[in-house]
């Protein structure tokens, strides 16, 4: 299991209500029903990922984070997972409030656009960064939405949202030192994961 | 080449269009009686929706499989407007093979060495269950209700099959699982029983009838009511049947059961070769003509008229969200049934935008639903036929759920 997910599923209590935005081929929410017992369900715009996880038993439905999410009651889940989806959406601002709109927790994770390198890069050859996160050239990739964990703060604070936890990783899925200064996770983290909550 | 030639007279072509019938005509049904189907009887009164008392309904019905002894593994599956219960056995008029043999079966999707299956010829049907071919009384020259027979809806055909599980010793249904007509069933199941449905299938359906079906449908009434033999409906007096308006109803429902890339790939623009050699104007025939002919005048018979008129009826009828308030959601508010949509991408008749809605009003019901559309050319009819990623999707969501209810 993608390492994002193994480090969420740890995050989430046992009989919880989830819904996973994103669900790809159904890995977290089965993960999730079989260790865990929750009621995990999953939205999935790829139509051949729905098709394969309906085909493994998985409750999952083809759906638009964008569009979808309004179709759901106010907190009907106990949490509401986007991983490495939030940088692809049209409106993430929105996606957000819809998810702890229907959520009492939000976990999201996202690529740091704030990485050393993806810095360098920029600075260095004046061009947009490829790096092993952002890999894709800049007219073909679905990441249209690129932010950084100081940006992801930022909007937090703006929309009123609580911070439970949050921690920054690198590629492979370890932790450093530097996770408990957001200035420095910011430079060194590739990746990072925020429970969030209702203030 | 292919460019008809007008030598005829149009009166030349109205005799070789009623010869063609005429065979039809004369063969009369191939539908057995009905005291060769299996079925069950329910004295006591049965309510319709429309306030009018049957005295008493059959339901016919086959089932296949065994029901374990906690009683827990029953699947019903709900035919569609011309279907019947003979899901997955050769048909007993025509010989077909059963109408969803590729889906019923053992090792299929809907496993009979797995699970108990019911199948229910639907109220209002024309193989062994009270429609309008069942005598009016218990007279012994009692003559069919014919157009007489009270208007039905959805929730009548949903209500007569629960009495049928209750006979069986099933209290709660496994599953329910149903395409077009079917899957209305399946959602009215859903809504009217939810106690008594653990998983809900609906394939290619719609929660209410469209405008735009309602007219196709009108269109093949009107075929019917056309038709000189149909006699008011009373056509069983004179001993025939609307062969020729029946038929035509067929061929123009045929069509939105297909798609366009479908008639294509199958027809084309392709010419039969006259069989005569004389010029004419219906002289040569397409392809595609010929297969439609096919499909009327087979149809004809095994169907009856008057209960295809009642059953269209009662699919125009549906609309699951005007009997709750005008909102969908409100069906299924507080259900504990697992939904899995399915629909198809080339469907047009029952297109998946109708299956998304149901899907959302399902979400704003918290329930649990699974939605997938089934990429497929062969149009609305694709839920019959061989599509390995919608058998699939219905052997995984059924796994799935037997997991969930401890089966």
């Amino acid at each position: 299991m993608r390492f994002d997910l193994r480090l969420m599923s740890e995050m989430i209590a046992p009989a919880s209500r989830v819904l996973d935005i994103g669900s790809g081929d159904g890995t977290l929410i089965e993960y999730l029903f079989r260790t865990r017992g929750c009621d995990a369900r999953g939205i999935e715009i790829d139509m051949a990922e729905v098709t394969h996880a309906v085909a493994h038993g998985l409750p999952v439905m083809h759906g638009d984070a964008d569009t979808d999410l309004a179709h759901y009651p106010d907190g009907l889940f106990d949490y509401v997972v986007l991983s490495r989806t939030l940088q692809a959406v049209e409106r993430p601002q929105e996606v957000l409030r819809q998810m702890l709109r229907i959520g009492t927790r939000a976990l999201v994770s996202f690529p740091n656009f704030g990485h050393w390198r993806v810095r360098w890069q920029l600075v260095r050859s004046g061009r947009m960064p490829m790096t092993a996160t952002w890999d894709r050239p800049w007219y073909e990739t679905p990441n249209i939405h690129p932010c950084t964990i100081r940006d992801f703060f930022v909007l937090c604070a703006q929309e009123g949202y609580a911070v439970e936890r949050w921690l920054a990783v690198d590629n492979e899925g370890h932790q450093a030192p530097w996770r408990r200064f957001p200035g420095l996770a910011n430079l060194f983290g590739e990746q990072a994961l925020f429970l969030l909550r209702r203030a | 080449m292919a460019r008809p030639r007008v030598t005829n007279t149009q009166a030349e072509v109205a005799r070789q269009v009623h010869a063609a019938y005429a065979a039809v005509i004369m063969d009369h049904l191939d539908i057995p009686s009905r005291d060769t189907h299996q079925s069950a009887t329910f004295d006591g009164g049965f309510m319709l929706d429309c306030g009018v008392a049957l005295p008493s309904v059959t339901v016919a019905y086959r089932t296949y499989g065994t029901l374990n002894p906690a009683r827990s593994n029953a699947i019903l599956v709900c035919h569609a407007l011309t279907g019947d219960q003979y899901v997955a056995e050769p048909h007993p008029g025509t010989g077909k093979p059963g109408w969803w043999k590729e889906v019923v079966g053992p090792g299929r999707p809907i496993d009979t060495d797995r699970f108990f299956v019911i199948c229910a010829n639907v109220l209002g049907g024309c193989m062994g269950s009270t429609g309008p071919r069942s005598p009016r009384d218990d007279g012994p020259d009692a003559p069919p209700w014919g157009t007489d027979f009270p208007p039905i809806t959805i929730r009548d055909m949903v209500r007569a099959q629960r009495l049928l599980i209750d006979r069986l010793g099933v209290s709660c249904l496994f599953a329910a699982v149903g395409g077009s007509m079917g899957g209305m069933q399946v959602l009215e199941w859903a809504a009217t029983f939810p106690d008594q449905v653990f998983a809900a299938v609906p394939v290619a359906t719609a929660a209410f009838h469209s405008a735009q079906n309602i007219a196709f449908h009108e269109v093949g009434r009107q075929a019917v009511f056309a038709d000189p033999e149909w006699a008011g409906g009373e056509y069983w007096r004179h001993g025939t049947i609307p062969a020729r308006g029946l038929a035509v109803a067929r061929m123009a429902a045929h069509i939105t059961y297909l798609s366009e890339q479908a008639l294509t790939r199958k027809f084309g623009r392709r010419l039969q070769i006259p069989a005569t050699g004389t010029s004419s104007l219906f002289g040569d025939m397409f392809e595609v003509e010929s297969y439609l002919r096919h499909q009327g005048s087979t149809f004809v018979n095994r169907f009856d008229a008057n209960s295809y008129l009642t059953i269209t009826r009662a699919m125009d009828y549906f609309d699951l969200a005007a009997d709750h308030d005008g909102d969908l959601a409100r069906a299924f508010r507080g259900t504990a049934t697992r939904f899995c949509i399915v629909s198809f991408d080339s469907d047009w008749l029952f297109p998946t935008a109708q299956s998304r809605a149901i899907a959302r009003a399902l979400n704003r019901a918290g329930a649990n639903v699974s939605f997938v559309e089934i990429a497929s050319d062969k149009g609305h009819d694709a839920f019959l036929l061989d599509e390995p990623d919608f058998h699939r999707a219905l052997s995984g969501f059924l796994s799935g759920c037997a997991e969930h209810a401890g089966l």
